[in-house]
Formats: C-alpha cells, structure tokens, sequence
C-alpha cells in the first residue's frame, strides 16, 4: 500500500489503518503524525483545555468521567504534576487498548506529550500489565526512537516544555487498574486502592498532583488538537459524542475491534460488524462492557451505544467490550467464571470484597455443579447486597453486578440447576446435539 | 558500604543485571518505584526471585528485604520458584471459555503430563493453573507463552505450536 492514502471519513483513532510503517517514527510522521504536538505547543495548556471539554472527551477505561473536567481538578501553582498512563487493561473482554499500542503506538505517545504539555506535567508514566510484554518492549523502543527525535525530554521540539516519559510494565494485577491502586503500585507498593478523597487531582503520585488516563483516552488528543473539539464531538451525538473503539467477542462470527461513532450505532449494528452470532445460532445475552457490567438480552439489541440509553436499560458501556453468548450458553456457568475472576483479583483489603467473593465463588461453584439448595441460592442476593456499594473500591461493587442481574434475567434458568446433580443448560444441548 | 556486604555474602546477579538496576533507579523520581521494573530484569535472568536476590533489590533501592518480598508476593507474575524454561498461560476467561478454552486446557495438560504444580516432567514448560483473560478476546481461545501469545488455537496447533518451542527454545514469533 502507498504512504498518502486518504482518511477515511468518521474515524478517529483508526484513522491510519493500513498505512504501512505506524509503529516507526518515520511511518507515522508520513501519515502527517506528530503535527498535532507541534500545535499543541502553539495553542497552549488552557487552550488545548479549552478543546478537550468542547470535545466532550469521557474517560475510556470504564467509568467516563469528562476527561476536561478530570484535568480541571489540578490545583493552580503546585509542581511537580504528573501524568500516569493507564495501560493496565485487564477487564474481561477488553482487548482495545492493547490495538491502539501495537497498532498506533505513536499515535499514543503524542496524545501523552500533548496530554503532559496540557497539564504541564514533568513526567509521564505509561503503566501497562505484566502480560503485555511485548506491547511493553514495543512502547520502550517508541519512546526511545521518540527520545532521539527531541520530541520527549528536554526543550520538546525546541520550546521550553520538557517532559520524561517512562514506560512501567505491571506484574499481574487486575486491581491496578483503579486508578489508585496504579499508582500504589507504580510507588513500588502492593497495588491496593486508596481512601478518595484526596482524589489524584490532588493528591497523588507521590503526593503531587496526578492526572490518570486510559490509553484510548489519550490516543484520541491528536485529532482534537488538529481538528478541534467540536469535529470530534460531531462524529457522535450531543449527549454521546465522538467515536469509540469497541471489542466484540465470545460467540460471533469474526471477534475483533471496531470504531464506531457513538450514540447513532446500535449493540445489533456491532453484532454485524463481527459477523453475527456465529454457527447460525440463536442469540441469547451479551455483556456490553466488560466483565463488571450487568447482562443484556435481546430485547436490548437496538439500544444505542449512548450512556444514558444503557444506563436506562440496566447496564453500562463500561470499558467497550461487547462479550456476546448464543442459545448454548449456561449463564449459571459464565457467572461463577466471572465471580471466580474477581475472587481470584481481590486485593484483600477489604473486607466485603475478601470473604464475599469467596462466598459468592462457592455458592456459584456448587450451583452450577447442581448441588446448591434452593435455601443456598437465596442467600446469593444477601451476600451481593452486603458487598455492592459497601466495598472500599469499585472492584467488589462490580463482583455482584453480573450475577445479580443474571440471576434476575435468567432466574428460571438458576432455579433449574438447584438440586439438579448436573448443569441443566448443557445436559440440554447435549440431548440436542 | 551495604551493597558491598550484600554483594560478598550472597550469590551474585550479572553485572549487567545490577548495572540495570541502577539504570533503572534513576529513571524515577523516588528509587522506590523502580522495584517492579527490578523485580523483572531479576526474574529475567534467573527465571524467579529467591530471597537472596529480593535483598539485592532492596540494597540497591535503599530499602527494607520486607518490604521488596511484600511487593514480589502481591503480584502473580513474580514466582518464588523455579518454573519451568516456558511459562504457559491459558486464558479461562469467558470469551476465550465461550469458544473451548476449558477443553483447550484440560487436553493441553493432559498431552504435556503436568503436575500438580503444573510442571512438565522435562521441565520445559510450567502451565499455569488460573490465568484470568489475557487481553486477547478477539483471537480466543488463546494462550500465552513466555511473551508472546497465539490465537485462534485448536488442541492440534497449540500441541504443534509448544512442540516447536521446545525444539527450538521458544524464539518463534507469536501471533
């Protein structure tokens, strides 16, 4: 493929798919990368401000705060700031920002330095998993290349604004990716989430004041920059704006990622993007935003991806990946996986969060192997209400949300397997098949 | 000197390994954040973190061995032992458990005659007993091996890709 072939029309943070070379210095300033940097240096901090909240920019990672109002935050006159990069992606189905890194990792690196320019921060720090080794590797030789060209350290393309960028890989944590968890950990501490307030803006890595972003977040600054709040806000709706990389996965067709503009797509229109519910079954359930977030059924399918519509609709769009289940699917099974998941990933801190994903774990475990009384399975809903909303962070709130509205869904469906001696679901595909 | 009692009454790193460690002390503005980036260029060369080497950190980065063993025991990814020269990863998430992972995982254990502690009796590779989802969801069912990852497995190709990484030490390129 030749270097200058148009941008398509509508996308953002793929708008160079195919241009050959992105991950080299060289192959992403022929796509006109690093432009947005040099103008970022032009307008200034508040001005670069001024665009991110007229982008309408909400927070990648899951909970969608307005990223102009997080960095908003910042106290006036207190330095050293920093910038810590959340590349701890590690919720279940959320491959997203593991694309953007090996695909567009320049395209990051310049939303971190026009990011840390905003802020003015001193240093950025990219904290990305353990297991993504050699996305690490591939962001250490980025910024190195980057070091060289001048345009991370000192006097960033000859202005005054000087800024480190270190790369910090994590070692096996799901927890560090709440926010102050992270940075616990990147202080070289156990990762476990601090008391808020003081939240980062204020109080953060080493007590200075922290902005904490996602990598999806950030990839998207150099559009806005270039092109301004108002275009990227225009690819989505008023009350969603701009456009969003999605996962699809599970029981598709063709799983992958998909950036769409947000608000005017539809859960069906991404169910298409990825081929429909493969082998020519039924669809029965999705989860549309990771692991934490609460089911959806078919009666779902044409809702739009905008935050309010799936709030409406019991759920939320969380980190941007859609899991899709067929007629096969035991939902009694998908949710002790995923109770197993968060018990596995507790920090221990808590309390609630500790002993109640154990018992959740357990009551699931024999659920599903049929040997749960009808008594055992209606303590599910005491233990989930003695943790959601009285964990200390939002990693034993969320442990309950799948199960319980499972549970709600699909309550014929946990009431079949108590007493069963079996898991009735795939006794039932088995007689079919 | 501390770091020289350390370095005369303990076994010692590569001088490259501890000429990283210094590196990568100044990379941050507090020495202490730079224990996890430590804690892997000693895994990396000696495949795990024995005590001896825990206190080698903590020597070099001005702090207590509790307090570098308290963060190498909070993380998966640092063993206290020896594993296998492999580290075999096979994601149990439910993306990858939706398309055979679980089949995937019991067949793979199976055909390498794992222990308990998920050793091949070669020692070639260790596999990993819960491993929660690799970021990989489009490619499921998946797993990881050392640093690189392959995806959309069958039993046959992931039996075909860990024969090749035994053959030949494991510098094939992942997907």
């Amino acid at each position: 493929m030749e270097g200058a072939q148009p941008v398509p029309d509508g996308l953002v943070l793929t708008r160079y798919q195919g241009a050959p070379g992105l991950t080299t210095l060289d192959g992403y300033r022929k796509v006109g990368g690093y432009r947005g940097l040099a103008r970022a240096l032009e307008m200034g901090p508040e001005a670069i401000v001024a665009e991110v909240k007229a982008s309408g920019l909400r927070g990648r990672g899951g909970a969608a705060f307005p990223t102009g109002t997080k960095w908003g935050f910042l106290p006036q006159g207190v330095f050293p700031r920093y910038l810590a990069v959340n590349a701890d992606e590690s919720e279940p189905g959320c491959f997203k920002d593991r694309v953007l890194i090996e695909e567009y990792p320049h395209q990051l690196l310049e939303g971190v330095l026009i990011t840390a320019f905003a802020l003015q921060a001193s240093h950025a720090f990219i904290y990305i998993r353990g297991e993504y080794r050699k996305q690490r590797e591939l962001l250490e030789a980025v910024v190195r290349e980057a070091y060289r060209a001048k345009l991370v350290g000192k006097r960033i393309l000859g202005s005054d604004f000087g800024c480190e960028v270190v790369v910090h890989g994590g070692a096996g944590a799901y927890i560090c990716g709440e926010e102050t968890a992270l940075l616990d950990s990147l202080e070289g501490r156990r990762g476990q989430p601090r008391l808020k307030p003081p939240f980062p803006a204020v109080k953060g890595l080493y007590g200075q004041p922290t902005v904490v972003n996602n990598v999806e977040t950030l990839s998207n600054l150099p559009y806005i920059v270039t092109e301004g709040g108002a275009a990227y806000a225009a690819l989505g709706t008023e009350a969603s704006p701009g456009t969003r990389l999605f996962c699809v996965s599970g029981h598709v067709e063709r799983p992958g990622t998909f950036e769409v503009p947000m608000g005017r797509t539809t859960f069906r229109d991404l169910l298409e993007l990825a081929g429909g519910v493969w082998r020519g079954r039924k669809f029965k359930a999705m989860q549309p935003g990771g692991g934490s977030m609460q089911v959806l059924g078919p009666q779902h399918l044409d809702v739009p991806l905008d935050f309010k519509a799936v709030a409406d609709a019991g759920s939320s769009l969380g980190a941007g990946a859609l899991v899709v289940m067929d007629e096969t699917t035991c939902m009694v099974e998908v949710s002790r996986r995923l109770v197993d998941f968060y018990r596995h990933e507790s920090c221990g801190k808590c309390v609630p969060c500790r002993e109640g994903t154990y018992f959740e774990s357990q009551l699931m475990h024999r659920l599903e192997e049929g040997s749960a009384s009808a008594e055992e399975l209606a303590s599910l809903a005491d233990i989930c209400a003695g943790m959601d909303g009285r964990c200390f962070c939002p990693l034993g709130d969320t442990a309950t949300w799948f199960v319980m509205s499972a549970y709600r869904m699909f309550k014929d469906e946990f009431d079949a397997h108590v007493g069963a001696g079996h898991c009735p679901v795939r006794a039932g595909v088995g007689a079919a098949a | 000197m501390a770091e020289s009692e350390v370095e005369a009454s303990t076994p010692n790193l590569a001088s490259g390994t501890l000429e990283r460690l210094r590196e990568l002390r100044s990379r941050y503005p507090v020495a202490r954040s730079a224990v996890l980036p430590a804690l892997w260029v000693v895994q990396d060369e000696l495949g795990y973190l024995p005590p001896w080497a825990e206190e080698v950190v903590a020597g070099e980065l001005g702090l207590l061995p509790g307090d570098v063993a308290a963060v190498a025991s909070f993380y998966s990814m640092y063993f206290s032992r020896q594993a296998g020269r492999h580290f075999v990863q096979v994601c149990q998430n439910v993306s990858c458990a939706l398309r055979g992972a679980d089949e995937l995982l019991a067949g793979l254990r199976e055909w390498l005659k794992v222990d308990e502690d998920g050793a091949t009796p070669d020692g070639a590779f260790t596999v990993e007993g819960t491993v929660e989802c690799l970021g990989a969801c489009g490619g499921g069912p998946m797993m990881q091996v050392d640093r690189y990852s392959y995806e959309d497995l069958t039993l046959d190709s992931a039996r075909e890709t860990l024969e090749r990484i035994r053959e030949d030490g494991g510098g094939a390129a992942g997907a």
